[in-house]
């Protein structure tokens, strides 16, 4: 009896707590389907206007674009230098691996705004331009945590008498990375990259101080905040890009789980 | 009830000294293969980590902005002593601290019943519940947090109700910009991640404790204070001090919904890259927060065993 009061009560705050959290995202989507332009009660009337508007306004568009380029190109920097370090850190044994181990997690637990002027004083000091790359490079380096994590730990579920295997057999030891471990990994590998991908994708605390003439999306994003009148456009596209992501993310997952 | 099985040792953690020596050893093409695979990534991260912060570590030491980085200057401690003397800096870094410590302490009290009822409660769909919860996660953080804005806005939806309903007449200026909007937002960002760890930990817990505690006479109540809690400790502590360590450098969510009034210690570090350019006081803020937050991490892993909470 008590039990099931208990286990009420639990319940009750789960579903209570997952209103709290969603309540807010369908707000979004409730204003991103309303003809008013101010983000305010009642709502007046339902509109797929700002979805239309979204397809003439070029520079919210723009800036999606560079998002998607640089989330492309630093999550697959990131799944590479990732599966490298975890064959490293798991099949190999050298001086200074939990070095460079240690590095490679580092980006963790730096907080992104000490990341994020590191970097901007190395590009400034170099007199290297602040880009959509320079933004992709800062990306790849918070997302390598990330991939090296999911890689390694799938990675180091094989034992390694497979690869002993088939070196007896005759095949040399990149012969038996390519046919052997990576096949094994890949489900792994597409988990990390598309896990990179949403991690960057996301991304404006390391963007904001990086990204040049460019903007990404979440950087555009903010530079409109100020703008009421642009917002419902900005929050459709939002719309948009929150469905992109949670497809990507299921995706991910689902490579993940095959593990067994 | 079956208790669950130990996993399995990771085979290469665990490997004995000669099988080590013969792996490491090899053939020329394993060895070739490490310096292939070796190479990348240490190129990588000492140019892109090792060397940023570096660089920043020089800078701390420049008397001003004058000249690019490889002029030469005189070093000097002008940075840090204009920290140090100060009040305001380690005021809003002592602050800082604190406000992390309450979202860090508000996200786990507030998860631990989530993950509590998932394990314990949720029957079948726990996965399910899981993911129920940890999907608002996964959507654009910016724009979590804008719709915080829109619920807690001057012309927002919860003055306008409160409007609409009569209770006020004038908005409540007080929802927004202010520190309490940027606990109050943080703590909501943060409570599914929270609940993760804390899960790991209610999991592992060998069922027949529970038996063994209910079979010696101990109340529900007792075996939660004397048996649950105590075994969940790791994943408690963990979870702390996932939220805890981004929350001391945040500086995104108080340029939101903070206001001046709301500004952390990430805030004047990115104020003074940005509109004030003084790049020299602000690389020596940053090293302050870099030292203070890999204390508090060397902290962090000597309290926890994390290898074998996330096994």
């Amino acid at each position: 009896m008590n039990q099931r009061r208990g286990s009420v009560m639990l319940g009750t705050y789960y579903f209570g707590l997952i209103l709290l959290l969603y309540l807010p995202i369908a707000l979004l989507f409730l204003f991103s389907v309303n003809s008013s332009a101010s983000l305010s009660f009642p709502i007046r009337q339902l509109t797929l206007n700002w979805y239309q508007q979204l397809f003439d306004a070029d520079a919210v568009l723009r800036s999606a674009r560079n998002s998607l380029v640089v989330a492309l190109g630093s999550s697959l920097a990131a799944t590479v230098l990732g599966t490298m370090v975890s064959i490293l850190m798991l099949r190999y044994k050298f001086r200074g691996q939990s070095v460079l181990v240690g590095l490679a997690v580092l980006p963790l637990i730096v907080p992104y705004v000490v990341l994020g002027v590191a970097l901007l004083i190395l590009f400034s000091a170099l007199q290297i331009d602040r880009s959509l790359w320079t933004v992709g490079i800062a990306h790849t380096v918070v997302a390598l945590p990330y991939t090296l994590l999911i890689i390694a730990s799938r990675l180091a579920g094989f034992d390694a008498s497979i690869e002993e295997a088939a070196m007896d057999l005759g095949a040399d030891y990149p012969t038996t990375l390519r046919r052997v471990v990576l096949p094994l990994i890949f489900p792994a590998m597409v988990s990390a990259w598309l896990t990179a991908f949403t991690v960057s994708f996301d991304e404006f605390a390391l963007a904001l101080f990086l990204s040049g003439t460019q903007p990404t999306f979440p950087v555009y994003l903010f530079s409109q905040l100020r703008f009421a009148n642009r917002l419902p456009i900005m929050i459709a596209l939002a719309v948009l890009l929150m469905i992109g992501t949670l497809i990507v993310v299921f995706i991910a997952e689902r490579f993940r789980r095959r593990e067994a | 009830m079956t208790a669950p099985t130990p996993s399995p040792a990771l085979p290469f953690f665990s490997r004995k000294k000669g099988e080590g020596d013969r792996r490491s050893g090899g053939g020329w093409d394993r060895r070739a293969t490490f310096w292939l695979i070796y190479l990348p990534p240490l190129f990588w991260l000492i140019v892109f980590l090792v060397l940023p912060v570096l660089f920043m570590a020089l800078f701390s030491f420049r008397p001003d902005m004058r000249g690019n980085l490889f002029q030469s200057w005189t070093p000097t401690f002008d940075q840090y002593i204009n920290v140090a003397s100060t009040g305001s800096y380690w005021r809003l870094l002592g602050i800082s601290a604190l406000t992390a410590f309450a979202i860090g302490l508000s996200a786990v009290v507030f998860a631990y019943p989530l993950a509590y009822f998932l394990v314990f409660h949720a029957g079948t769909r726990t996965a399910f519940y899981l993911v129920l919860l940890l999907i608002p996660f996964w959507t654009s953080y910016l724009l979590r947090i804008m719709a915080w804005k829109i619920l807690l806005g001057t012309e927002g939806v919860i003055n306008s109700f409160l409007i609409y309903v009569g209770l006020i007449q004038d908005p409540l200026p007080a929802l927004l910009y202010n520190r309490t909007a940027v606990i109050l937002t943080l703590i909501y960002v943060w409570i599914p991640f929270a609940a993760l760890p804390i899960f790991a930990a209610l999991q592992r817990i060998d069922p027949a404790l529970f038996e063994a505690a209910a079979d010696l006479g101990a109340r529900p109540f007792h075996q939660f204070v004397r048996v649950t809690l105590p075994m969940s400790a790791p994943g408690v502590l963990a979870a702390f001090f996932m939220v805890f360590i981004p929350t001391v450098g945040e500086y995104v969510t108080p340029l939101l919904v903070g206001g001046s009034r709301g500004f952390l210690y990430g805030n004047i570090i990115q104020d003074f890259f940005t509109k004030a350019a003084n790049w020299p006081l602000g690389s020596a803020l940053s090293m302050i927060m870099l030292a203070a937050t890999l204390i508090l991490v060397l902290l962090a892993a000597r309290l926890i065993n994390w290898r074998q909470l996330f096994e």
